[in-house]
């Protein structure tokens, strides 16, 4: 069975529709690319999967319950978590805090939290930054940071916001080698992605919206010589 | 360097503690005394003031509102229906708490500054309705009698006994403040602060946690309300119930330190020694003098230290480590860079 089924998703803001009729699936360890020019609805999508905006139609369905419409805190309880664009870690504490106050969904303890979160931090390869202000870290190390902060939620879905968008090559190897590891994990990624370098090598599936709809769904490879997409991201010639 | 800092505030606390202890066998003048209680009760509020505002973020400008809710509700249940002040402290207290639903579902679904336009609004109905509610005494306030005294009634003829009510009651706070802290809601509550989008993207029911907070803290302002009232034995509206009083509280955590500890009660020994001071040289002339002196030395303390007497310290201790790590190894230079760059970052926050 499909760990997320999304199907039929419209959302609409007033008069502007941002995804018409949206269906794909993920399935379990999968890593899916969600992919698109500018201003396709990717990011829309994103915030329906993870609560942050009801859909105006369809059903969001995870593990066979539907998640359509909760809150985005709801989402998290029932295993759906995400990054930010912008990585929104918590400025006034260190990255150790950072985790350790997601590892409180799981339990309310602060030192099992603590335990927890060294390991998710030793994951991202961020175990040396324990006890450095988040504020104080790069951008790259931040969104490692956020990445290790979703995962201890413990959740069945990672969404990933861009993560790899304004880094150099070798800060984009680290997060793909991050991406790899939650797949090790069993944990399924959505990836919305601008550097096609780094998630057509890893994705299983890529998903391609365009103005709202999608106009592709198979292997990088597939999609990659799809001609629609390919006149979606170079024009109609 | 943790253990040796965290010993360090330990023995800090202690010493102060000791000193708390003291005072009322070295300070012989009542007006000393007095001011040592208006301290002790202005730190108080700060401290419960600072569980919503300084922890959550949440900045309110309507905590008079609790005040006097606590000051009213043990006062009319001592006068109308001659209830133990012990207990009609507790029953204010709950009140505050449970009232603070309402308080918070009006004004949470605001954000940042009109959130505490939003606390001023219904504090100030809350001072209206008092003011025209004959049953609790409207304008004229309430007495309280003096008819039974003593620890069992809460009602002393001397000063004293209230300096240690006063001084049990910020132990109280603070140890319940020290707990939220330590606790998965003191982490919750920052995360709140901080960024409130992924604060719910990792399940956290934010609308929950403010709450929580907000109650909390209502109900330790209505208890430092009670307070006031069985010291002053005398309450009206504009007492318990003034928007000068909310801000007071607020100004209290502001300066010292928001979101720490113990910043409220510095924050409280430096403002309530300033506006006595003032009022006493000041005061005489009738013209205001004291507000107005009192008011710039705010301004100032907010223009150059905007972290708070809290920030200002831990920024001078962080230097200090920054220079002893320059000073001792060069090939440390890149980590006391980020270091410095650590306590820059902490001095804007």
């Amino acid at each position: 069975m499909n760990l997320l089924d999304v199907s039929h998703v419209s959302k609409r803001f007033g008069g502007l529709t941002a995804n018409e009729d949206v269906s794909f699936t993920v399935d379990k360890g999968q890593i899916v690319g969600l992919i698109g020019p500018n201003g396709a609805g990717k990011t829309t999508l994103f915030n329906c999967v993870a609560g942050y905006f009801p859909p105006s139609s369809g059903t969001i369905m995870l593990d066979g319950q539907n998640i359509a419409g909760l809150s985005p805190e709801a989402c998290a309880r029932a295993g759906v978590a995400r990054t930010f664009q912008i990585a929104r870690t918590f400025s006034s504490m260190t990255a150790c805090e950072n985790v350790m106050t997601a590892a409180m969904l799981i339990t309310r303890s602060v030192s099992h939290a603590r335990a927890s979160a060294m390991r998710w931090l030793a994951f991202a390869n961020l175990e040396h930054f324990a006890d450095k202000p988040a504020a104080s870290m790069t951008i790259s190390e931040q969104r490692r940071l956020a990445v290790a902060r979703a995962l201890a939620i413990q959740p069945r879905i990672l969404l990933l916001d861009e993560v790899m968008a304004g880094l150099n090559p070798s800060e984009v190897k680290q997060a793909v080698d991050v991406v790899l590891k939650i797949r090790d994990q069993g944990i399924s990624s959505l990836i919305v992605e601008h550097v096609l370098e780094g998630i057509m090598p890893i994705a299983d599936k890529i998903i391609v919206l365009d103005r709202g709809r999608k106009i592709a769904d198979g292997t990088p490879r597939q999609v990659s010589s799809d001609p629609q997409v390919i006149s979606a991201y170079l024009g109609d010639a | 360097m943790i253990t040796t800092t965290r010993m360090k505030a330990v023995a800090i606390s202690l010493v102060c503690l000791a000193a708390a202890l003291v005072i009322p066998a070295v300070v012989q003048s009542a007006s000393y005394l007095n001011l040592a209680i208006l301290v002790l009760m202005a730190a108080q509020l700060g401290v419960s003031w600072n569980i919503v505002g300084g922890y959550a973020g949440q900045v309110s400008l309507g905590h008079a509102a609790f005040y006097g809710l606590g000051a009213y509700c043990s006062t009319l249940m001592l006068v109308k229906f001659g209830v133990n002040p012990w207990i009609g402290v507790l029953c204010g207290g709950l009140l505050a708490a449970i009232l603070s639903v309402g308080f918070g579902w009006s004004c949470f679904r605001l954000k940042g500054h009109y959130f505490a336009m939003a606390t001023i609004a219904v504090a100030e109905l809350v001072q209206i309705w008092f003011t025209e509610w004959e049953y609790g005494g409207a304008a004229v306030g309430l007495y309280v009698p003096m008819d039974r005294t003593g620890w069992l009634w809460m009602n002393f003829a001397t000063k004293l006994p209230y300096y240690w009510l006063a001084l049990g009651l910020l132990l109280i706070t603070l140890a319940v403040n020290w707990w939220i802290e330590r606790s998965y809601i003191g982490y919750y509550l920052r995360a709140i602060k901080d960024e409130p989008d992924a604060a719910r993207s990792i399940g956290v029911n934010i609308a929950r946690y403010k709450q929580i907070a907000l109650s909390i803290s209502a109900f330790f302002t209505a208890i430092g309300g009670s307070l006031y009232a069985q010291k002053e034995l005398y309450i009206d509206p504009n007492s318990v119930l003034s928007t000068a009083l909310s801000i007071k509280m607020a100004l209290v955590s502001i300066l010292g330190g928001v979101g720490t500890l113990f910043g409220p009660v510095i924050g409280s020994v430096v403002l309530t020694t300033i506006e006595e001071l003032t009022r006493t040289v000041f005061g005489g002339t009738g013209r205001g003098t004291d507000t107005i002196i009192y008011a710039t030395l705010i301004i100032v303390i907010a223009v150059f230290y905007p972290t708070g007497v809290v920030g200002w310290w831990r920024n001078i201790l962080r230097r200090r480590v920054l220079n002893t790590a320059s000073n001792t190894a060069d090939s440390e230079q890149s980590s006391s860079q980020v270091a410095g760059a650590a306590a820059v970052k902490g001095g804007q926050v």
